[in-house]
């Protein structure tokens, strides 16, 4: 077998950086599974996390294949320690009321939206499968976190105060979403990755677009929160973590 | 998929009557998993795309394709495609019309790569095929489907999700 190249390292780390946003956000929803204000929305939330979840496989499956240590994709999901999760901070943000939810997913959607939408064009097949399909499947997501936006933004005193609130313990970690380092910054070049950057226009105008419908403005942050891509993460992330593995650890092996 | 021997005929027919097994009304050829089918020797590739990346039916799907063909001596094994990715377009006339007739509203043709746009379009009852309806929630009992009800005949219904 050929030694990894560089781009084989980088390569890695991008679909992992993806992966573990997808799956830390899947289980931050499934938390609030029979939690949410209406049955709908417990469906609509599972259908969420499920969505992410079959996102994840895809890309734990590919970076395994590109790893070429045997590890499978519950191997990278499950085994990995804290540190050498990838995902960007916003995703492991522990869950507070409903409109936190539906902010965080807005920032989320409307980042993951663009992302998907260039890596169609990707020259990574698999990739450019994945994105050609989850464009789509997020296309619903951002619908449905945009609705629920402008209903509490524009809703009550008290639903307001909540998505204020909301958007201002959030907004620090929007940043981070759009950081390069050498990983994006080869991968652009080699046509595997969109570049970060050129996703924040359109970040913007649909962020922009929801807060004019909902009545509110952008929150001013003063220290943006990044590091969760080098696997530098607050304590919530092995919370959120451990509880995910807790049947893995209990049973190891076990297949169902 | 264009299919030369008889024996890869055999099996793309039989694995497209393949109930869904979410959707009993409609079979898998109706809509439109099945890529391919390709002959090794005596054996059958069958090349499905499951309809949704986390499609909980995508393993029922392989199964029962397997035994459907195992049925009739002919030993196949599934592999998974994403590319190119599953649409509601390739969802056969057929099929459609099986669907309304279920109470399921059928998505619209030709959504393309315009799926935001035609997120937006008015939905047809699949009762009474008014357009007076209205959304509760685009998501539903299981990935494909999104909920609805019809202001005229005043019946709730399910809408295939366009994708």
């Amino acid at each position: 077998m050929p030694a990894p190249t560089n781009t084989d390292t980088h390569h890695l780390t991008y679909l992992l950086r993806q992966a573990d946003r997808a799956l830390v956000l899947s289980h931050r929803l499934s938390e609030w599974v029979a939690h949410a204000p209406e049955l709908e929305e417990d469906v609509a939330i599972a259908n969420l996390a499920l969505d992410l979840v079959g996102q994840a496989r895809v890309l734990y499956a590919a970076a395994a294949e590109i790893e070429g240590e045997g590890r499978s994709e519950d191997d990278l999901a499950y085994t990995r320690s804290d540190r050498e999760f990838r995902n960007v901070l916003l995703v492991e943000q522990p869950n507070g009321d409903f409109a936190h939810c539906m902010v965080r997913q807005l920032l989320h959607d409307a980042y993951a939206i663009e992302l998907w939408s260039a890596l169609r064009e990707s020259t990574d097949p698999t990739l450019a499968g994945l994105a050609a399909k989850a464009v789509k499947e997020t296309a619903y997501h951002l619908r449905h976190a945009a609705t629920w936006v402008v209903r509490l933004g524009d809703g009550t005193d008290e639903s307001r105060r909540r998505t204020v609130d909301a958007l201002d313990d959030l907004w620090r970690f929007v940043d981070e979403l759009f950081d390069a380092d050498e990983v994006e910054d080869a991968l652009v070049a080699a046509g595997v990755a969109a570049d970060p950057a050129a996703l924040r226009a359109g970040w913007d105008r649909r962020i922009d677009a929801v807060l004019t419908d909902a009545t509110l403005e952008r929150p001013e942050v003063a220290h943006p929160a990044r590091g969760g891509r080098d696997g530098q993460h607050g304590e919530s992330l092995s919370y959120v973590l451990s509880e995910m593995r807790s049947v893995r650890v209990e049973h190891p092996g076990a297949t169902w | 998929m264009v299919i030369t021997s008889t024996l890869a005929a055999d099996a793309a027919r039989l694995a497209a009557e393949v109930p869904d097994p979410e959707l009993p009304h409609v079979t898998l050829g109706d809509l439109g998993v099945i890529r391919d089918v390709v002959e090794h020797g005596d054996r059958v590739e069958v090349v499905v795309t499951p309809t949704y990346t986390a499609c909980p039916a995508t393993e029922m799907i392989c199964g029962q394709i397997v035994e459907t063909l195992a049925e009739h001596h002919i030993t196949a094994e599934v592999t998974l495609t994403l590319s190119p990715p599953w649409s509601t377009d390739w969802i056969t006339d057929r099929g459609r019309e099986r669907l309304r007739q279920a109470g399921i509203a059928p998505p619209p043709s030709g959504v393309g790569d315009d799926l935001e746009v035609v997120l937006d379009l008015p939905v047809a009852c699949p009762r009474c095929g008014s357009h007076r309806t209205r959304r509760h929630s685009d998501f539903g009992a299981t990935a494909c489907k999104s909920m609805y009800s019809c202001e005229a005949c005043r019946e709730p219904f399910e809408r295939f999700k366009p994708i």
